[in-house]
Parts: C-alpha cells; structure tokens; sequence
C-alpha cells in the first residue's frame, strides 16, 4: 500500500499547519527531509526541513515519529508541525508530491486505514466523521458518545426486542403443529404483539424527532426575516460581530439568503438573513423571496423584526423583534413584542443573546444523548414505517414481512447490509488527512 | 474396469434416488449403487412426507418432474394442508404414507427410467486418477468407472445407534453402516463434524384405545403433492392425537441418568426443531403436555408411529411412559425408539452445485451435507443430478437461489454458513417468502427444468396447458375496472382511480368473487391458476418491494470476491471470521453478508481489502 500525506489541519493561513504522512515510507521520509537520522518516537522535536533535491530549507518545523501499529492509522505516521502560512505549506506539500513512494491522500483515506487496521470499528469510524467536523464542544462531546457506541447499543436494544417478536411470529408459521392455539388465542396474539411493537414505533419516532446530527453539527438554523429596511443585517453584524450582509437604507438590500456559522457560548447556529418580505416587481428580488420563505419553513428559531401579528406561521420558535429603538420615531415600543433593541446602540443585544443560547439548548440534542445523523435518521424512519404496518395489517404474513423489513434496516444501521453503499457515505463525508 | 457410466450415484435413499432419476432423465447414463435394492426409497422415520417448509420442497421436486411428489400420492393415506388458516405462503401440504407404497412406487419408477442401471452393492472407495474422479471400487471387487459420483450416504457414514445404555454399529436399524467411505473421506482430510438424530418407539395399533382419542381426518379438498398423475388412488384413513402429561414426564425424568443424550455417550448436535421427548421435558418441564400425533404407517400394518416422542431411552422406560399416555395405556412397543449419531461433510466444502471444492466430479446430497428430513435430502439430490449431469455433458447448471426457491435457499445456507445442528428447512429461512409459495413452484422453476431436458412427457404437457391458462388468466386480469365498478360488484372500496383488476387485488377489500362476478370466465380457468394470480396480486407491492432493494443491495454488495482471498492476511478479522470466510469462501459480497455470525466491521474490512487487490 502506498504511503499518503495530506494537510491535517484547516485550510491556511494559520498558526501552525499539521502534515501527516502515514505508510510504510514514512520513516524515510523522515530522514530525507530533515536530513537527520529518525527522532525518537512519540516525542516533538525541532527540526530543519529541506527540499531533497536543491538542499533548501523550507521551515523549522516540530517533528513527531509515531511507529507502526500504535498510531491513529496503525501504520508508521510522521507529523510535520509547520508554520501555517500558505507559501511554507505549499512548499512542503510540493516536496511531499515529488517523493516517488508517497502520493497525497484520498478523502477519508486516514481513516480507512485506521479502520482496515482494526484500529477503530465502523460505528467509531461513523462518529469519528462527525468529530472530525464538530467544532464546539457540545459537538465534540456527541460525536464522542457514538464513537463510543452509544448508537449501537440503542440499535442492539430494538433489534434484540424486535427479534423476540419476530421469532415468535415465525414460530406460528413453522412450529404451527406445535403451538396448539385456536383462532380466538390468536386473535389476542397479535394484540399482544401489536402492543409491543407500539412501544417500539414510540421510541423510534422518538428518536426520528430528535435533531439529527447535522443539526448539532451545522448548527441551529436562525433565521432573521421581516419587512423590507427593518434593519435585519445590521442585526445580524451586531449579533456576530461580523460584517457580513450588506447594510444600506435601501429597502430591498438584502437579495438573498446570506448565512454564517457563529457559536453562541458554545451553543452552534446557523444565522441567516433573508430577503425583506414585500412586493416586487425586480425579477432578483422575486428569486430571494421564495428561498426566505423558504428557509423561514425550515428555521429553528425566527427572529421575526416585523409586526406581532404579521409573523408567518413556522414550526420552529418564534421571537418578536422590536428592533431600531434608538430612531426616536421607533417610540413608543408596541405591546406583543418579545425583545426590544438597538443594534446600533448595542441595547436588548445581550437579552437576545441570552434568548438564543436558552432556546439553543432546549432544540439542540442533550450532551448525553445519542444523536443521529442523516442516513441512521432515515433508516430509523424506515424501521418504524415498516412496523407501522404491523397496527393496520390482519395478514400475519404482512406481519412478519412489516416486522422482518424492520430487522433489515437495523442491518443497514449497523452496517450489515448495503455495506458499500454505507462506507462509501461515510468515508466521503471525511475531510482528507483526518 | 469393465462397466462404464456418466454418474454412479451411491446410495437408495431420497437423496440418491432423486439425484439418480433426474440425471437418466437429462440423458446422463447412470448408475445407482444401494447395499439393499430392497430397501431403495425407504422412509427410516416418520412415515410422513411435506409440511412446512418442507412442502414448498416438494413442489419444487414436482416442478423438475422428481419422484417424491409421485410416490407420495400413490402412498398418501391421509392428506393435511398444514396452516390451512394462514397466508397462502406458509401453507405446507403434508400427507401421511403407507411405507410399503411409498417405497414400491420409487422402485417402480427408478426401475422404468431409462439410462439408470441399479447396481446392488457397497461401494467400497473412490478411485482417482490425476486429481479427478475415475472410478468407484464396489465390496465384490469390481470396479465401474465414471465422471462424477453423487455421494448420498445419508447416516450410513460411521454410524453408531444408541438406545439407553446400549450402543452398536449400524446405519438404520438392522442394516450395516458404510466404514470404507468414511475412512476414505477422512483420510482425504475433508471437513468433518457428528451429528445426532432419532426417532420414536414405533407402537402395535392393535394395543391402542383408539375410541377415546381425538380423530384428524384427512382434508377433503382433493389437492395433491404432484402436478399431474393419478391423485389419491390409497383408501384415507384417520389419524389420532394425544398427549403427554405429568406421569409421563416424571418416568421420563426418572430415566434421563440413563440417556445417552445426557451421559455424554453422543457427542453429536441434534435438532432443535425436532427434539427428543427428553429434551422437550428438560427445557419445557413446565408445560403440562406435548401433543403426540399417532400416524399409521400403512394399511396393511399394524405398526403406528408416534409422532412427537424420538427418544432414545432404555427399553423399559419407553415402554412405562409409553403406557402413561391417555389411549396408549395397554400399548404394546414393537419396536423401540433409537439416536443415530453419524458423520457429515462440512457442506461450507461445497460449491453451490454441491459439488466438492476439493474433489472435482463428486457431489454430495442429503443427510451427508448435514441435513434432516426426506425433502431436504430429495431435493438436495436433485440438485446434485441435475448439477452432475450438466458437468457431463459441459452445460452450466440452472440457477436455484434465494429468490427462485426453497431448494435455493437451503443450498446457499448449507454452503455458506455450515450447520451447527441437523438443518431443517423453515419458512422463516426464505426472505422472498411471500414470492414462494408451494402453489406457484411450477411457475417458478419448471421453465428452467423444461429447457433443461428434465421433464418427462406427461409433465411437458402439463406446463404447457398451465403456463397457457396463467397467460390467459394474466390478461383477464389486466382489465381495468373503476371504483364504482368494484362497489356495484360489492366490494367495499373508497372513490378513486380506476386500476387493473390484479391492481385491484392490493386492496384487502377485493375478493375472488368481486372478480368473478365482473369476470365470469375466470371461473372456467383451473382454480389453482387463478388461486396464484389472485396471491400474486394481493403480494405484489411487498414483492415489489423486496425486488426494489434487492436490486439496491445488488448494485451496492455484489463486488465479486477472489476465489483465492488469503482472509487470514486481512488485518481487523478475528480468527474465528477468518476461520468461517475459509471455509464459504463466499463467492461475492452478497455472499458473504451472509456467511454465519458476521459482523459489520468485518464485512467492512473484506471490502475494503478486496477493493484493494481488485483495484
């Protein structure tokens, strides 16, 4: 297997930029670049870098020797520590491309080694992939908990209990010689299980209402929206501190949807601002208008900057905004708003905020609770479709394919089925380097 | 070496029997070596053939013309549709035989079948030449050469059988167990493992009180195991239920010391699903009785078979908790039940033509490959026929698998998850389960087995005019037909759009006689044609279903896997894994989804190796 390399860290300029190298000509590389003999391992050491063919340096760098099986990947891995600016990583990353033995590494490729390795199993693989993108710490702490299997033993649960079920509706079809039951016995039978199945469809659906995992890790979705000229980007700009829509007194600005990623005492969320909602005959404007509406539907939270009772109908929260208090033909502030401020002024800003991170809680996954993402939320979905089917269906073989159906999406979940299709979704998801 | 023919097949039971006939039928010359031609097509335990899951192989053995559905009717004396209430799909035609008739009826048919010579004796050991079969070396010196060789030993490999205390060499009772085989087999260092079966005490009649038991008369709808033929030529007669119960249970576990099941003497697994009456007391102990169906075993006999107690505790103590029984209380024993402990192959040794991987030309059916029961052994040796035949004459054999059949999916799980006890075909095994049902087995198989050259005349005719009749019914059912029309016929069905009649036939709804009533000429089409359409309409959206994700998992786990993949060198498998991917050798990803015990990260990590050498 040839040896990789990628840039592990996030894109440059930074501080510092981590290059791994990771296969069995990690340790000549090693030497070839810092023209030294091998440092020893699991320790940071300074060291020069050179290009091996013009002898020029190309950072001082810390460089970490990992040998082979006890490292991330179970293969050797070296660690370049370099200086983060885009020339120097360019450069090093050039030299790297050179070496006949190394090529650079797929996406997800670190760790589909790691896995090949038997260094971690394909659930902590899964979690690791939502690790890998968690950027607060409430993220990190629930990709932490499906790294460790909290998933699959909430999926072992229903598949043990689905099993039991399963097994005794099969029963009455092989074994039916043995069972000696009249049709009235098997008519409280099937309530029984349909009892039981109830409680599962429960939980499932439970879970299925829980926010998936991309929710906690791309973030609560905000949504700031109201008429025209409300003063909706500024507010944005106040809340993030960032400039990001463009701000100027004309109604109609603001043209399309413009989000960003911004935590909230560690609580992720997704800003976005959207088109002021009027009539329009600017053909641009009438585009914006629909995606607003459209990402209103889908806001967690809306921050709603018009009249109480104009506020759209939305399944997420909703916060009246009484925003712009500091014109004085803003005054007096109306009954039936939730939060007055000024961005300008900065007033009712810090309320807002405390709003946001307390709503931000109770919408976002509990630390302690197993998350999901998209594809496991789907096949929970499809589990307790398939056993809904078990409440309407007088057929017990309609029963036992509802109940047999049910048993092969928790394969898929736990990767017994369509196991191609599921790593393919999970390793692509993988940044490169990681 | 003076004889020569395309296939010897060794061995008289159903195995062999049924391998032996559909091989003469596809044109192979054939020969079929038995110890006993006496005892060719004899049924060594319960006098019973068909039931659940087992019937649906029976279907599928009269889909390829076979002889077991035939014999079946000529020997039925009493008919059951078992699961009469459920589902269509697990309903399991059973019928009771007379032994004598059963047995008559496949010596009469083997010995009408041209191509295929007896040869009564015992095959003594293989003869190879380079690697390849040659040759078979009987107990008299001779020696026939041939291509290939159906092995179809049944519980003759090594066999020991044991009653209490007492334990002799021996196949089935009074017969001679097959030594030379086995120490050939061995010596070839195959696979092997020991498995245990039983059977019950059988009882005089004469001593039973019939008038105070519950009687089950043979059904009176007039279906049959085989397609065409004769139909229920035997008188019926009745069968008889009774139970066992608390007296019963306490002589049973006063005798369980002297078990050979729990001395340790056999060392062999025994099936779950047809346990000994001892090991229904020790793990349902609690229970206050288990059934016991009193079978006939002929009509000339007196002998009945209990159908329910395989047991194989000393003499005396069957006889006490014989007569513990209501109606069996003066009963009188003529023969005592007995365990046979035996030798089989570890079928994961075998391609999916159940022909060894490590030994070209031989194939191996039946009990031998670790199975139980008459059916699963029939149809096995069908397979191994028609796959021997094909080798001879150079054609790729026909496809049995999970989709098309029972026969498929038993094959596809002996070869790549083993046995860990006796295996015994269930409904509950088949995913496609409500695609294969016993009355749709023509339609499934009998094209192919048509092409193939297997089907006699008779039966040629028979798809023929059916196949006709399933177009015709196929295209009255393409009519379309609104919801108002459904309702004036008196089906109960919500305004909506209009849909074929089969479309119809999703709708719980809609019954036979709606359609009857706007189609009257369905009525004069053969009820077995229009009984399947009216199930393939009522399960076609969860068959469509199923196809839908099959094609979804094909595209996705069918990379082939290299026949030569050292699993062994991939990292992250435990040994074990490594061990049961050995041995399957599973031959793509699909396959090996379902090789026993796997678990995900293992699967993974084949994938992503096999990936990597493919690549």
């Amino acid at each position: 297997m040839k040896t990789i390399f990628a840039l592990s860290s996030g894109r440059p300029p930074a501080g510092i930029a981590v290059i791994r190298i990771s296969g069995s000509a990690a340790a000549k590389t090693a030497r070839l670049l810092t023209q030294k003999s091998l440092p020893d391992s699991r320790r940071a050491v300074l060291r020069n870098l050179y290009d091996p063919d013009t002898n020029e340096q190309l950072d001082q760098a810390l460089v970490i020797w990992f040998p082979a099986p006890k490292t991330v990947t179970g293969e050797d891995l070296l660690e370049l520590h370099v200086h983060g600016g885009r020339a120097v990583v360019d450069a090093v990353l050039s030299v790297l491309e050179k070496q006949p033995d190394l090529r650079p590494a797929e996406a997800g490729e670190f760790t589909r080694r790691a896995f090949l390795n038997g260094i971690i199993s394909l659930h902590e693989a899964e979690g690791l992939g939502d690790l890998l993108s968690a950027e607060t710490a409430s993220q990190r702490r629930a990709a932490l908990m499906m790294s460790g299997g909290a998933l699959g033993r909430q999926i072992a649960s229903w598949q043990d209990r689905l099993l039991t079920i399963s097994g005794q509706i099969e029963a009455g079809f092989d074994f039916s010689e043995d069972i000696e039951e009249d049709e009235n016995e098997s008519r409280q039978y099937l309530e029984a299980i349909r009892e039981k199945i109830a409680i599962l469809i429960a939980e499932h659906r439970a879970f299925e209402q829980r926010p998936t995992m991309e929710r906690l890790r791309d973030g609560l979705r905000v949504v700031l929206a109201g008429r025209p000229n409300a003063g909706k980007s500024t507010l944005i700009n106040a809340l993030t501190g960032q400039d990001i829509a463009i701000t100027a007194p004309i109604a109609g600005t603001t043209r399309d949807v413009i989000e960003v990623s911004f935590a909230l005492k560690g609580i992720p969320m997704r800003f976005s601002d959207t088109a002021g909602l009027h009539e329009s005959d600017d053909i641009l404007e009438q585009a914006g208008i629909i995606r607003a509406r459209k990402a209103i539907a889908e806001a967690d939270i809306l921050l709603w900057l018009g009249d109480a009772d104009d506020a759209p109908d939305t399944e997420g929260e909703v916060l009246v905004l009484y925003p712009q208090i500091d014109l004085p033909d803003r005054l007096p502030i109306p009954e039936k708003i939730d939060i007055a401020l000024s961005a300008k002024t900065g007033q009712g800003v810090d309320l807002l905020q405390e709003k946001l991170v307390e709503l931000g809680k109770k919408a976002l996954p509990k630390e302690d609770e197993v998350t999901l993402n998209r594809r496991q939320h789907r096949l929970v979905k499809d589990a307790a479709d398939s056993l809904s089917l078990v409440m309407e269906a007088e057929d017990m073989l309609i029963v036992a394919e509802a109940v047999r159906q049910a048993c092969r999406c928790y394969d898929q979940l736990t990767g017994k089925a369509g196991v191609e299709n599921m790593l393919d979704n999970l390793f692509s998801r993988f940044c490169i380097g990681k | 070496m003076n004889e020569f023919f395309d296939i010897v097949v060794i061995g008289g039971g159903h195995a062999g029997c049924e391998a032996a006939a559909v091989a003469a039928r596809m044109g192979a010359k054939t020969a079929l070596v038995t110890m006993d031609s006496n005892q060719i097509g004899a049924m060594s335990c319960n006098p019973a053939i068909g039931g659940l899951g087992k019937g649906h192989l029976v279907r599928e053995i009269d889909a390829w013309d076979g002889l077991m559905p035939h014999a079946a009717d000529y020997a039925a004396i009493h008919y059951r549709m078992l699961n009469r209430s459920k589902g269509s799909a697990v309903q399991g035609p059973r019928i009771q035989a007379d032994r004598n008739r059963y047995r008559k009826a496949i010596q009469t048919a083997l010995s009408e079948q041209a191509n295929l010579q007896i040869i009564e004796d015992m095959a003594e050991s293989f003869q190879m030449d380079a690697g390849k079969i040659a040759g078979v070396l009987l107990a008299d010196g001779r020696s026939v050469a041939t291509k290939c060789v159906v092995l179809t030993t049944g519980t003759f490999l090594d066999a020991w059988l044991f009653c209490g205390e007492k334990k002799w060499r021996g196949g089935r009772i009074g017969e001679q167990p097959s030594l030379g085989l086995a120490e050939q087999l061995k010596a070839l260092d195959l696979p092997l493992g020991r498995l245990k079966t039983g059977t019950p005490p059988r009882l005089d009649g004469r001593t039973i009180d019939w008038s105070r038991l519950q009687r089950q008369p043979s059904d009176e709808e007039p279906w049959t195991m085989a397609s065409y033929g004769t139909g229920r030529v035997a008188p019926q007669i009745a069968c008889a239920l009774t139970r066992s119960n608390q007296q019963t249970h306490d002589i049973i576990r006063a005798g369980l010391d002297r078990s050979p099941l729990f001395s340790g003497a056999i060392e062999g697994r025994g099936p779950r699903y047809c346990p000994s009456i001892e090991d229904k007391i020790m793990k349902f102990g609690d229970r206050d009785g288990h059934q016991i169906f009193l079978e006939p075993e002929g009509l000339d006999t007196p002998l009945i078979y209990p159908n329910g107690v395989s047991t194989s505790l000393p003499e005396d103590v069957q006889q006490a908790f014989i007569n513990s029984i209501e109606g069996l209380e003066k009963t009188e024993i003529v023969q005592s039940g007995y365990a046979v402990e035996y030798e089989f192959i570890d079928p994961r040794s075998l391609t999916h033509h159940l022909e060894l991987k490590a030994m070209k030309g031989v194939f191996c059916a039946g009990q031998i490959n670790g199975t139980t029961g008459y059916e699963e052994a029939a149809a096995q040796g069908l397979v191994a026929g028609i796959s021997a035949a094909c080798s001879v004459a150079g054609k790729t054999p026909p496809v049995f698998d999970r989709r098309n059949s029972y026969i498929g999916v038993m094959i596809d799980d002996l070869v790549l998850q083993g046995v860990t006890e006796p295996y015994r075909m269930l409904t509950a095994r088949a995913e496609y389960r409500l695609g294969l049902r016993a009355d749709n087995a023509v339609t499934r198989l009998s094209g192919q087995a048509k092409a193939f050259g297997a089907l006699g005349a008779e039966m040629t005719a028979f798809v023929t005019k059916r196949q006709a009749e399933r177009e015709k019914c196929q295209k009255l059912l393409q009519q379309t037909a609104s919801s108002r029309d459904m309702q004036n016929v008196g089906a109960h069905v919500t305004e909506g759009a209009s849909h074929s009649l089969f479309e119809w036939l999703r709708f719980p709804a809609v019954t036979r006689e709606h359609l009857e009533k706007l189609i009257p000429e369905l009525t004069q089409l053969s009820d077995a044609v229009v009984t399947e359409m009216i199930d393939d309409g009522r399960y076609a959206p969860y068959l469509e279903r199923q196809d839908a994700e099959l094609a979804r998992l094909a595209g996705n786990d069918n990379m082939p896997l290299p026949d030569q993949l050292n699993y062994a060198a991939i990292a992250g498998l435990s040994n074990e894994m490594v061990e049961r991917f050995s041995a399957a050798r599973p031959p793509d990803m699909a396959a090996a989804s379902r090789v026993r015990g796997v678990t995900p990260a293992a699967l993974a990590a084949i994938w992503i190796h096999a990936k990597k050498v493919t690549l």
